[in-house]
Order: structure tokens, then C-alpha cells, then sequence
């Protein structure tokens, strides 16, 4: 709970002067994601605490190593909440670590994702620079959006220091809905309710039921879940709440799964991917239909080109399980290849920001 | 009105008529505009007094034909100023002397909606409200509505990450695209984003977005659509204080409630308002309040008997909800009329565009009315109250020497204020020319430079809008020195 920055900025300026790799490490609860990056450790989890918190300007403004268990308390105390339902991770997820993976739950396609929350921050760049960009209001077009540029750069693009958000009200109240049903029917069911104005804030398909989330002013819920309560069973509030929570949380049985689990995030309206009968069952469909789940024994370029037909891009989002809390580490690329010019945008970009190369090499790519 | 001109770092290493005839060679004739009669259009956007005339304007039909205008720019080394529909309020579409520049307003096709996926793929040039009444067959539409939607392109939208009275519930234009087809100053064509709603690598996207073209040249674009709610009513409120007025907006946030648009007006605004749009407006109130809530018509009953209630309980002196979409209507016309409505009573005013947290509100608008005094020049605000972003209309008369520079002045020392409260100097219109200055007062040289780096990233001979946007940094100095001092406030974030 202290500002450690002055510490953190000093490790950055001289990894830079002696020209050594770092590897940012918040809480440690993604190190499954992404490629290994070699580096000297760079700890954030110590520079944490909340910096600001103005419920009635719908802000909040952290250190990078802020559990998002933390947050959420402290937000669900003014009856507010984070609008992309990360995933906490067993209290090990941090804020800065939520962004540079960007970490988004189930709600992300109605509510926005974790990029679209962001300010401002705070970070420092790879010449051991300590910049501020965006703020801590609505709007602010002032220089170039280097603040949401972060959500994805696992740390590529500089130590993320400090995030001001955006903040929204928690809904009145939610409800849910489950029911059997095909893949085909549930994408269906997914496209027409895209198209309506019902408070929906999770669609997801998996081990062949359909489930949907409402959420918002009770009367609106009530109404939109009369209606199509109809066509789904009853469930317990409690069963329905532990299967959001265990999906936000990725700990739906589907991903304990020893196989690696493939991210693929493509139109939301493509049709079911063109799988083996066989493989259909280690599938989860969420976000409305444009964020898909695989289990299984893929070839990288195999699930790469799933994407593609479907309007997206895949990444190979945790490799095989090994024991205990071990995956075994990537060996090749585990996000989509990009065409030849915007590799060399992305390699001038990062120069830009770091050049000379020390922040989480090879994390993101190969030969980034 | 004097012109102000910008430095040049560059000098056309060609003739413009020889430049012309190379053009001409891939653009129809008509569409390489040499003559200064026909140039004359181009010499400034909205933001009139900042004007330079343009070394030539060409109208490229083709993706390809934008290709080869940039490769053909960029081998001779001659500045580009791309446009839309000129409808800016900074500056950034003010032409380079020595430039190009370069007009995307045949580009003004919808190339598809895509009612499955809710998304819309359009042509740069398209116009922001088009959009929307396009979609709207499907029950679908645009969300960012910036007030000059009729007018302005949805390129130029992507350049100033334009806003609008929607924001705080809805987002900027940088939460509302998807993915954009993007040439480099070297010609080269990019895909940046994709249909799905994230994409491999660096976040592009949101680096390009309200980059005022100094990245590069948007070709195509593919925004979200989302569905039209069902209903919307809006309450209006009046106070005799601003605090009152911005301390209920608090009051409905902690209520739970997002609006889906909440403006505020001072007693300036309301009177110039409701002399102009004759709605009803109560012209003895010191603020004003209009609150859009929309939804289900289960839910916006709910929300409007909440908001009424907050509004009553904040001490509102007068409360009004629509009856009906005719009422809810013409309680926006005086809003959205505001500005030719001040444009009535003053030959000419300059607006700013500043944010603010909202908690500063009637301190912010307190010191304005002290710097009006002072700089003998009155001011009428109209607020994006949901999302803290001021627009300070600053009356003046061009004919009195020295007027605008008086009232130039004043827009500086405001947007000075607004970062001293922890906001920043522009919300929606974007740093363009006009306040290349204020950059020094947000950003320290590391972050300059930084932003030139990244400039660079995308084009290395700096040739896209040069001298907009960010300042060079050897200017900053005299920049800083220049800048009036607001009186000092303290942002103590945690009080």
C-alpha cells in the first residue's frame, strides 16, 4: 500500500543504461499468458493502494499493483463496480496486470472492455522516463491515447504505473437464464438479441446450454426476463451466480482441462466453427458469440485460420497444464501472425517507447 | 481578421504547378484545385480565424488515387493536410502553405451494414448523422452524436475522437469503432482493429483515434452500431446557484443512475437560448439542468421518477419532464441552439473546450466570471455536466483592435485553470493549431517527445499535418513562459 515508484523508475533506468532486459511481474496470476519473457524481475505488486476515488464523478484512480479484489471492495461499498467484470484471479490480479493483458469478463460486450474503462495512466517508458498521459475525467483529446494503447501490450510498450479509470453504478438488480441447446440455435439466439434493447450483460454458451445474464433497473430486468423466461428452466440464483462467477474467474470445468486452451475472438455473428464433432464439446462460447474457447491438442496455424474465416484472431491463451499451477511454456508465437507491414509498424512503435528493447522482450512476440 | 501563421520546417521542393501536373497525371483535372479562388474554401475549418491558404487541394476518387498522392507527397517531401468537412474547431484541418491539401469528401459512401454483427462499414467521408438514419431500418444506430453531426464526416470523427451530448453513457468515437483501414505517408495500406472487438498486438486502433491526422490517412472505417432504445425522455431543472445545479448531477450519479445525456447552461446560455429557441427555459435561473434518461419504457419511468426526485431534493427551482417526443424535443432545441444563440448577441465568440471533475464546477465557473472582469469580455458557458466538459463561449468583436487577442488570451488562461483542477485543456475539439501552446501546460518535454517518437513511428519524415497537434520542443520554453498563470488550485484528489 505505498508508492514505490521512485524505486521502480530507478530499476528501469538502469536496466536501460546497462542495456538489461526486465520482466514486469505484478501479481504472477498471468504468467501463463503470453510468451516467456527473460529478464531481470520487476516487481509491482508492492506499488499499490488507491490513489483517488470520487464516486460521484464515477472515477478511480490506482497503483499499478492494486488487487482488483481491493477495488472491487472498496467500489462495492459506494454500491459502484469496475464495468468490465475482470477476473480476480484468487486475489492475485492486479490492476496494471488486468490492463497489459486486457482482461475483460462476460459483460464486455455490452459494458465495454477493460480498454475502454481507461483515463489516463501513468508509466514509465523504457528510457526509465515517468509520464503521464490522458487524466482522470471523461473526456481528453489532448496528444496521442498512449493510456488505452497499453490494453493488450503485456508490458511491451512501458511499466504501467498508475490507472485512472472509469467506474460505473452497480445495476439495481440481474437475473439469469439458462436453458439446453444447440450450438447453431444459441448463436442464433445470440444475433437477434444483439439487435434488441434489452439489459442483457452476459449471452454465453457452454456444455450445451445456452445462459443469459439481465441486468440493470429492476423493472427492465423483470420485463426482459418474463419475456424470454418463457423458452428457459428454472434455476437457482445461486447456481446461476456460480456459473458467471466461475466463467468470469476461468474456473469452469471446460478450463481445468489438461489440453491448451486457444482464445479465439472473432465476429460475433460467424456461425459455430467448423470443428470435428468430436471437438465440439471443449467449446465455450461467450460474448454474445465473439469470444470462443477451444480445449485441445490444436495446431497453432490449425485454430489460426478457425479465426480468420470467422472475421478474427486466435492466441494460445494457456498451454497444456502440467502440475499444480505449471503450464508448459510456449515455444513458438502464441498470438496471431501479423502481415508483414504492421509487424514493422508494431517493431517502430515499440522503438518509439523503448529502444532499446528491455521491457518483457519476446512476451508478446518472437520478434517484438 | 488576422491570419495566424504557422512556422514552416518544411518548403515544397517543388513547384505547386508542377506538383499539379503530377497529380493530374492519376487525379481527374477538375480535382487538382490550383486556382486561389477555388483553394479559397480550403484556407481554414470551423475555427475561422486561423486561415492559410493551401499550395494545392486535390480530391482523390480512389483508395488508389490517395495511395499515390501520399507516395508522390512523400518522394518530393510536401506536407499533407487531410479534411473532411472542414466542420473542426482547433485548426487541425488549417492548411501548410507549402502543403497539400487533401480532401477525402468524395469518399462518401456506406459500403455496408452488417445488422447481424450490429457494425457499419463507411467510406471516411461519410457524414456522422447518415449513419444513423441509414441504420435505423434495422432499429440500429450511431452513438457519438457531436453537436455538428449533420455536417461532420466520420473521418474527421476518427481524427478529434469526437464526443457529444451522449458520452458518458455511450462513449467517445474511440469506444464505438471497430476497425479502420489506415495508409501510411509511404502509401502503405493497413488494417487496424478487425471485426471482432479486440485484435493481436499493440491496440492501434485507439493510438490512430483522435491522432488530427498526424498518423495517417483513413481510407475506411467499421463502427459499431448499437440498438435504438425504445424511449427517451428528458427533465429539465433550474437553480438559482451552480453549485446547487452541479451538485445534483452527484446526486443522480449516486442514485445509480448514467443519463444518457446531462447538459448544464449558466444564465448567460439560458437567456441567449430562450430568446433565440423560445422553449420555456425559466431566464431567472443561474443554471440550468437537462437530463435524458433512455431505455425500456419500464426503465426510463423508473429513472425519470429517480431523477425528478434528486432534482427536487438538490433544490431545483423548477422541474419539468417531456410529456412526449415533441416536448423532449424542443427542450433540447434551446441546448442545441445555444451556440448561434450567443452568436446573436455578440458579433463573434471563441469556444473553448476544457474539462474539468466535475466537484470544481462552481469554482471553475467562479474564477471564469472573475477573468471576465478582468479581461473586460463576458462569457456564457454551456457544460457537458455527465462528463465534465466545459465549453466556455467567450464573447468578443473582431472589428475592436485587439479584442481577439484579449479574448484569446482568456480562452488560454481558462484552459490553464482547467488542468491546474486536474482536467485538461481540450475535451472533444482537439489540439489542432489553436492550442499547441496549452500543450505545454498538460504535458512536461518527456511526454512531448515522447508523442514526437511515436509521431515518427508512423511517419518519419513528419509530413502529415506538420505543426499541429504536438509542439516542438524548442518552442516549449517560450510557450511556457507565454502562458498567463491561473490562480493556483491545489488538485487534491483524495479530498
Amino acid at each position: 500500500m505505498a508508492d514505490h515508484s521512485a524505486a521502480i523508475k530507478a530499476q528501469v533506468e538502469s536496466a536501460y543504461q546497462q542495456q538489461r532486459p526486465v520482466n514486469i511481474i505484478g501479481g504472477g496470476s498471468k504468467s501463463f499468458m503470453g510468451r516467456v519473457s527473460v529478464g531481470e524481475p520487476l516487481n509491482l505488486a508492492q506499488h499499490s493502494g488507491i490513489v483517488a476515488y470520487e464516486p460521484t464523478e464515477l472515477v478511480l484512480t490506482a497503483r499499478a499493483g492494486t488487487p482488483i479484489t481491493e477495488i472491487q471492495q472498496v467500489l462495492a461499498a459506494h454500491d459502484q463496480q469496475l464495468a468490465f467484470e475482470p477476473p480476480a484471479f484468487k486475489g492475485k490480479a492486479t490492476l496494471g496486470g488486468t490492463l497489459a493483458g486486457n482482461q475483460s469478463g462476460p459483460c464486455r460486450p455490452w459494458q465495454g472492455s477493460v480498454r475502454d474503462a481507461v483515463l489516463g495512466v501513468r508509466l514509465i517508458n523504457g528510457r526509465g522516463e515517468h509520464l503521464k498521459f490522458g487524466g482522470q475525467v471523461m473526456k481528453n483529446v489532448a496528444g496521442y491515447d498512449l493510456s488505452r494503447l497499453q490494453a493488450g501490450a503485456m508490458g511491451c510498450l512501458g511499466v504501467i504505473t498508475e490507472i485512472s479509470l472509469k467506474v460505473i453504478p452497480k445495476p439495481a438488480v440481474s437475473s439469469s437464464l439458462m436453458v439446453t441447446m444447440s450450438e447453431q440455435d444459441a448463436l442464433v439466439l445470440m444475433t437477434s438479441l444483439r439487435r434488441r434493447a434489452i439489459p442483457l450483460s452476459g449471452a454465453c454458451w457452454s456444455a450445451g446450454k445456452i445462459n443469459l445474464r439481465l441486468a440493470g433497473a429492476e423493472s427492465a430486468v423483470n420485463a426482459a426476463a418474463k419475456e424470454l423466461g418463457a423458452h428457459f428452466d428454472a434455476t437457482s440464483a445461486d447456481a446461476e451466480q456460480d456459473f458467471w462467477n466461475n466463467l468470469r474467474e476461468q474456473q469452469l470445468s471446460f478450463f481445468s482441462s489438461d489440453q491448451p486452451i486457444w482464445r479465439l475472438s472473432v465476429n460475433p455473428a460467424s456461425p459455430p466453427l467448423p470443428l470435428h464433432y468430436s471437438k465440439k464439446s471443449q467449446q465455450i462460447i461467450d460474448w454474445g458469440g465473439a469470444q470462443r474457447w477451444l480445449a485441445g491438442d490444436f495446431k497453432f496455424e490449425q485454430v489460426q485460420l478457425l479465426a480468420q474465416q470467422a472475421k478474427g484472431h486466435a492466441s494460445l491463451y494457456r498451454g497444456r497444464n502440467l502440475k499444480g499451477e505449471q503450464r508448459e511454456p510456449a515455444k513458438g508465437e502464441v498470438f496471431q501472425s501479423l502481415p508483414a507491414p504492421l509487424q514493422a509498424l508494431h517493431r517502430r512503435v515499440k522503438k518509439a517507447v523503448d529502444p532499446a528493447g528491455i521491457l518483457n522482450p519476446g512476451r508478446l512476440y518472437s520478434w517484438l | 481578421m488576422c491570419p495566424i501563421t504557422i512556422s514552416h520546417t518544411q518548403l515544397m521542393t517543388i513547384h505547386s504547378s508542377e506538383l499539379a501536373k503530377e497529380l493530374r497525371s492519376f487525379v481527374a483535372a477538375d480535382y487538382v484545385i490550383e486556382d486561389e479562388e477555388t483553394k479559397r474554401p480550403y484556407a481554414c475549418d470551423g475555427l475561422s480565424t486561423y486561415c492559410e491558404m493551401p499550395g494545392l487541394v486535390v480530391l482523390p476518387e480512389t483508395v488508389e488515387q490517395v495511395r499515390q498522392v501520399l507516395q508522390t507527397c512523400h518522394r518530393l517531401q510536401v506536407p499533407v493536410v487531410a479534411r473532411g468537412a472542414g466542420t473542426g474547431l482547433s485548426a487541425g484541418a488549417m492548411p501548410h502553405r507549402d502543403g497539400v491539401v487533401l480532401s477525402m469528401a468524395k469518399f462518401n459512401q456506406i459500403l455496408e451494414i452488417d445488422a447481424d454483427a450490429c457494425t457499419a462499414r463507411v467510406q471516411p467521408g461519410v457524414r456522422n448523422i447518415v449513419i444513423s438514419e441509414q441504420a435505423t431500418d434495422y432499429g440500429l444506430y450511431y452513438a457519438p452524436d457531436p453537436s455538428s453531426q449533420i455536417a461532420c464526416t466520420i473521418g474527421g470523427n476518427i481524427a478529434e475522437n469526437s464526443g457529444g451530448v451522449h458520452c458518458l453513457k455511450y462513449g467517445l468515437t474511440v469506444h464505438n469503432v471497430l476497425s479502420l483501414e489506415l495508409l501510411t505517408m509511404e502509401g502503405e495500406l493497413l488494417t487496424i482493429g478487425s471485426e471482432a472487438f479486440d485484435s493481436p498486438g499493440f491496440d492501434l486502433l485507439a493510438l490512430v483515434i483522435g491522432s488530427e491526422g498526424l498518423l495517417g490517412i483513413v481510407t475506411e472505417i467499421t463502427v459499431r452500431l448499437l440498438p435504438t432504445p425504445p424511449l427517451a425522455r428528458v427533465v429539465m431543472a433550474a437553480f438559482d446557484h451552480v453549485e446547487k445545479a452541479g451538485d445534483s448531477v452527484g446526486a443522480i450519479i449516486e442514485a445509480g443512475i448514467i443519463p444518457a445525456g446531462l447538459e448544464m447552461m449558466d444564465s448567460h446560455a439560458i437567456k441567449a437560448a430562450e430568446d433565440f429557441a423560445k422553449v420555456g427555459y425559466p431566464t431567472d435561473a443561474e443554471a440550468l439542468l437537462l437530463c435524458e434518461v433512455d431505455g425500456t419504457v419500464d426503465e426510463v419511468e423508473e429513472h425519470i421518477a429517480t431523477v425528478a426526485r434528486v432534482f427536487a431534493e438538490a433544490g431545483a427551482t423548477h422541474c419539468r419532464v417531456s410529456a412526449d417526443e415533441a416536448e423532449r424535443l424542443a427542450l433540447w432545441k434551446g441546448r442545441k441552439s445555444a451556440f448561434p444563440a450567443v452568436g446573436r448577441i455578440s458579433p463573434d465568440y471563441y469556444c473553448m473546450d476544457g474539462t474539468i471533475p466535475r466537484r470544481h464546477l462552481a469554482h471553475v465557473l467562479m474564477s471564469m466570471q472573475a477573468m471576465s472582469e478582468r479581461y473586460g469580455l463576458r462569457v456564457a458557458n454551456v457544460f457537458h455536466a455527465g462528463d465534465g466538459n466545459l465549453h466556455p463561449l467567450i464573447l468578443f468583436d473582431a472589428n475592436i483592435p485587439g479584442e481577439f487577442e484579449r479574448a484569446e488570451a482568456f480562452g488560454a488562461e481558462i484552459l490553464n485553470l482547467c488542468v491546474a483542477v486536474g482536467g485538461c485543456i481540450t475535451g472533444e475539439h482537439g489540439v489542432g493549431m489553436e492550442k499547441i501552446r496549452q500543450m505545454t501546460a498538460q504535458f512536461n518535454d518527456h511526454e512531448l517527445a515522447q508523442f514526437h517518437a511515436i509521431k515518427r513511428a508512423f511517419d518519419e519524415l513528419e509530413l502529415l499535418n506538420p505543426g499541429k497537434g504536438i509542439p516542438l520542443l524548442k518552442y516549449c520554453q517560450e510557450y511556457r513562459a507565454l502562458q498567463p498563470r491561473p490562480q493556483h488550485t491545489q488538485n487534491k484528489a483524495m479530498d
